[in-house]
């Protein structure tokens, strides 16, 4: 019988797999889509799917994404949008962590929120949209809220977290879970026309500097809510950083927090040292 | 003394984006916050001459301070 390697390869268009191929050795072969797609991928065959990620993306790099696991913890605004990039990316294993049921105040700008989504958990509506447009990922959907005791339970193994949250005391409680498993996190906050994204390696404490003001309230987005187009905008910066992060590749926003002014269109940088230097202390 | 002050995000919205003022001697960051109206719960960041500072550092002639708001939606 032949074997599923001289099927794929039978099947290749120069060195692309045309979904159609992928579908029939699934069906043939009796195997999930994923191990499919893992059997392609180390063939140094790229899933037709990809083809527009090439020359940005290799397929070795390609193969790294794929054995990749992320979590995104939060899956509301900025976190609808990072896991449809995600899965879209070929990031192979996504942890999907959030409590809450689509109501109807996410309607104008949480991508999985629709009016037939209403009631429906965050994190079920996260699993189903990403075997849709990616069903080779594999989603872990966890209807859970993070804390710090279920830190390591829901972060271990994870090469990347992505902070999509929406509470600072929450936040601070992950970058230091992150922390402590060794994780790099990659941070997103929004609020009316303005966002941040910065990304903190193990051993930097980039969010306790960020937050070091807050006395554990809630930011601008109190007062000015959310509007559709500000957690796409930061959510695809952090999907490009956790990317980066993911492949080695670039200079991601390490010990620089990014500062996003829609309203002005400015882009502001600040930076942060290792260990905080503040004058006047 | 004069001290340029830079403000961020919503921080502008019926204030200035940058304004060059003049502020007695021994003025803390805190007074320039209070002063402008700003509750010391909507800051985030403060910048003192491009490095953090506290509110309670007094200022000195030409400094430049920049304040950015608190931001943590998701």
């Amino acid at each position: 019988m032949e074997s599923i390697q001289d099927f794929l390869r039978s099947r290749a268009d120069g060195d692309l797999i045309p979904w159609s191929a992928q579908a029939e050795a699934m069906e043939r072969f009796g195997l999930p889509c994923r191990v499919v797609e893992e059997l392609i991928l180390a063939l140094g065959l790229l899933p037709a799917r990809y083809q527009r990620n090439r020359q940005t993306i290799s397929t070795a790099q390609q193969q790294s994404l794929f054995r990749s696991r992320v979590a995104v913890i939060g899956c509301g605004g900025l976190g609808g949008y990072v896991l449809e990039e995600l899965a879209r990316l070929g990031v192979g294993t996504i942890v999907a962590v959030d409590p809450d049921v689509f109501e109807e105040h996410n309607l104008n700008r949480q991508l999985l929120a629709t009016p037939a989504s209403l009631g429906l958990p965050k994190v079920v509506a996260a699993a189903a949209r990403i075997a849709e447009i990616n069903p080779a990922a594999t989603v872990i959907p966890c209807r859970t809220a993070y804390c710090q005791d279920n830190g390591d339970e829901l972060l271990r193994g994870s090469h990347l977290v992505v902070d999509a949250l929406d509470s600072i005391p929450t936040r601070l409680a992950l970058a230091d879970s992150c922390a402590d498993l060794g994780i790099p996190l990659v941070h997103g906050a929004i609020g009316g026309w303005y966002g941040q994204v910065t990304t903190q390696f193990p051993g930097d404490d980039t969010l306790r500097q960020i937050y070091r003001n807050s006395s554990g309230g809630k930011g601008v987005e109190q007062q000015l809510g959310n509007p559709a187009f500000t957690p796409a905008v930061v959510a695809s910066l952090q999907v490009a950083e956790a990317c980066k992060v993911l492949l080695g590749e670039g200079e991601p926003l390490r010990r620089r927090k990014l500062v996003i002014n829609l309203l002005d269109m400015e882009f502001e940088e600040i930076r942060f040292e290792r260990h905080l230097a503040v004058v006047g202390k | 003394m004069q001290i340029t002050v830079k403000l961020f995000a919503n921080f502008r919205l019926g204030r200035f984006i940058t304004d060059t003022r003049q502020f007695p001697d021994g003025t803390r960051i805190a007074d320039v916050i209070n002063q402008l109206q700003i509750q010391a719960t909507e800051i985030g960041t403060i910048m003192l001459n491009n490095r953090h500072a506290d509110p309670g550092h007094r200022l000195q002639e030409g400094d430049r301070l920049a304040l950015f708001p608190l931001v943590g939606g998701g």
